[in-house]
């Protein structure tokens, strides 16, 4: 269905800005909704996992959390100096200053001791049970969303057609990695290597292991899964990974909306609101631009 | 199939609901996630909405988990720490200090309500009913986790010896601390479960610790086990177990102190 209308160049004279760009329906209904299902979702379950952690601002590795032994590879807190409280956020044993985001924060004279910051949580103020809800519901949204769009892309062919990497890829990579580097875009139909990456990166490990680490924390689902915990070395390790997972997802939404602004905003974001993606005109010579469509 | 195609007038409109559906969101960012605050309150309308989602994950792990699947058991090689007490660890309840001063010989756990037998039951009639002991990890809804050996009676033969009527749907535990003070006085703490993890092989009565009698910081003289659920499902400090059919006399409503307070009422997750 969709595919009849991406070989079609009727839509192209109203809506394409000049004659020699070129304008092609990139991105299927499917993963325009599921990606921003998605972009909602990750919102919410980032900064209400923000406010769940706040209630223990430690990540331990193992079965359990140490009280009468050191297990602890990550703390946010706070402490009184001579100079009046500090925050502070310990990594592996080293120790770092944040006073003022990390660990004691707010506004100027109400400053309280608290993880992550009032702006970084839902609710703002301290509320577990309030973030749990909020956590919970979004995350059957991401489950359901991720579900649907695996389906939708088997069957439209957006997985084999765009995500499946093949053996051009990885002989293109050091070119991609030096085009990137240098903020050199090419809009073609395709995704260049390291965009293949990147979202099955984020596809297929991280949002499965979010999920994953997600229910292996669950005591009920501990009963029907007993294995997970085995596997990821623990219940405290499982949370911390769901951690690592999380500043992983937070680094990938970063570089994302550079790349998009470094690429053009305006066509990377029509594509993935309307689907239509205007490409680079084809090369001076008259053939088709090495990767383009 | 039909052709899909965009008229410009539909695209002009569907840019202009995203931009302005971003610009909203970006200014809910820059303005702190202060607003959603007044919209996620126990009662609230879009958290009522939110709250739907906690029957879909209650029915999902019901479904998934079963009556009788059991949570882990540890060695004793995983027993590296004392228990880390939680919540309410020395009550200041002169009744409680009362039954402490005298080693709880005057205590009796009550088994009332729906019940056809309703029973008072000394430690020691407890203790010589029969045992399990298992080693599981304790998940606190904080998010720390801590393993020990629980010692106590399965709960399903008090029920049994009870009869519970068909009536009775919920298990409810009143306890000896008060957790909170409201106008009306001061709130105990109170909870409940289910008859499937009531009667869920691992939910025990549990008056050992690590193969000691139950500290008072852990909930002495007789707490419960909920293994598949979280910590606060698991009152310390009982005095009487009542059979229930509804939320309607347990407190606010919801089934249990925290729940109450904001909390889901299956702590499974």
């Amino acid at each position: 269905m969709e595919s009849v209308a991406r070989s079609q160049p009727t839509a192209e004279a109203d809506t394409a800005p000049s004659k020699d760009a070129t304008l092609i329906y990139r991105q299927s209904r499917w993963t325009r909704l599921t990606h921003w299902l998605w972009a909602i979702s990750l919102f919410f379950m980032l900064l209400s996992g923000l406010q769940i952690f706040n209630a223990r601002p430690q990540l331990y590795i193992g079965k359990e959390s140490g009280f009468d032994y050191n297990n602890t590879v990550f703390a946010i807190g706070a402490e009184n100096t001579a100079t009046g409280p500090r925050g502070y956020t310990e990594i592996l044993g080293k120790r770092f200053d944040t006073t003022g985001v990390l660990g004691w924060s707010g506004p100027a004279g109400q400053e309280t001791s608290r993880a992550f910051p009032s702006w970084a949580t839902i609710p703002s103020y301290y509320d577990l049970g309030t973030a749990r809800v909020v956590h919970f519901f979004f995350a059957w949204i991401l489950s359901t969303t991720l579900i649907v769009w695996l389906i939708a892309s088997l069957i439209n062919g957006h997985l084999r057609r765009d995500l499946a990497p093949r053996i051009d890829d990885i002989k293109r990579l050091p070119r991609d990695i030096i085009d990137h580097a240098k903020l050199k875009f090419h809009h073609t139909r395709e995704y260049n290597t390291l965009q293949k990456m990147a979202y099955g990166g984020v596809l297929f490990v991280l949002l499965p292991l979010m999920i994953i680490t997600g229910l292996a924390m669950s005591p009920s689902m501990n009963s029907v899964l007993p294995f997970l915990n085995d596997l990821l070395g623990g219940r405290q390790t499982a949370r911390t990974i769901h951690f690592i997972v999380m500043a992983l997802l937070v680094a990938f939404f970063i570089i994302h909306m550079l790349m998009i602004l470094a690429a053009g905003p305006i066509n990377e974001l029509r594509s993935i609101i309307t689907g239509w993606y205007r490409t680079d005109p084809p090369a001076d010579d008259g053939k088709p631009s090495e990767r383009g469509a | 199939m039909p052709k899909f195609q965009i008229s410009p007038k539909l695209q002009i409109s569907r840019r202009r609901f995203l931009t302005s559906a971003s610009l909203g969101l970006s200014g809910i960012m820059l303005s702190g996630c202060d607003a959603f605050d007044s919209h996620l309150g126990v009662g609230d309308g879009l958290r009522g909405f939110l709250e739907g989602a906690n029957d879909l994950t209650y029915r999902a792990q019901r479904l998934l988990a079963g009556r009788d699947a059991l949570a882990p058991e540890f060695t004793e090689a995983d027993i590296r720490q004392p228990q880390r007490p939680n919540g309410i660890t020395a009550p200041d309840d002169d009744v409680y200090k009362g039954l402490l001063a005298n080693d709880f010989a005057d205590w009796r756990l009550e088994v009332s309500g729906l019940v056809e037998k309703p029973l008072s039951l000394s430690r020691e009639q407890l203790q010589n009913m029969p045992s399990r002991t298992q080693i599981t990890r304790h998940d606190c809804v904080e998010g720390w986790s801590c393993i020990a050996k629980w010692t106590g009676t399965p709960l399903s033969l008090v029920l049994d010896q009870a009869v519970v009527k068909p009536q009775a749907r919920y298990v409810m535990f009143h306890c000896l601390d008060t957790i909170d003070r409201s106008l009306s006085g001061d709130i105990k703490y109170y909870g409940t479960i289910d008859l499937i993890d009531a009667r869920h092989p691992q939910t025990i009565l549990a008056y050992g610790l690590n193969g000691k009698p139950l500290p008072v910081e852990n909930g002495a003289p007789l707490r419960v086990r909920v293994e598949r659920q979280l910590g606060y499902k698991m009152p310390k400090y009982l005095t009487k177990i009542e059979l229930v059919d509804g939320f309607a006399n347990v407190g606010g409503g919801r089934g249990g102190y925290w729940e109450d307070n904001g909390y889901d009422w299956y702590g499974g997750i």
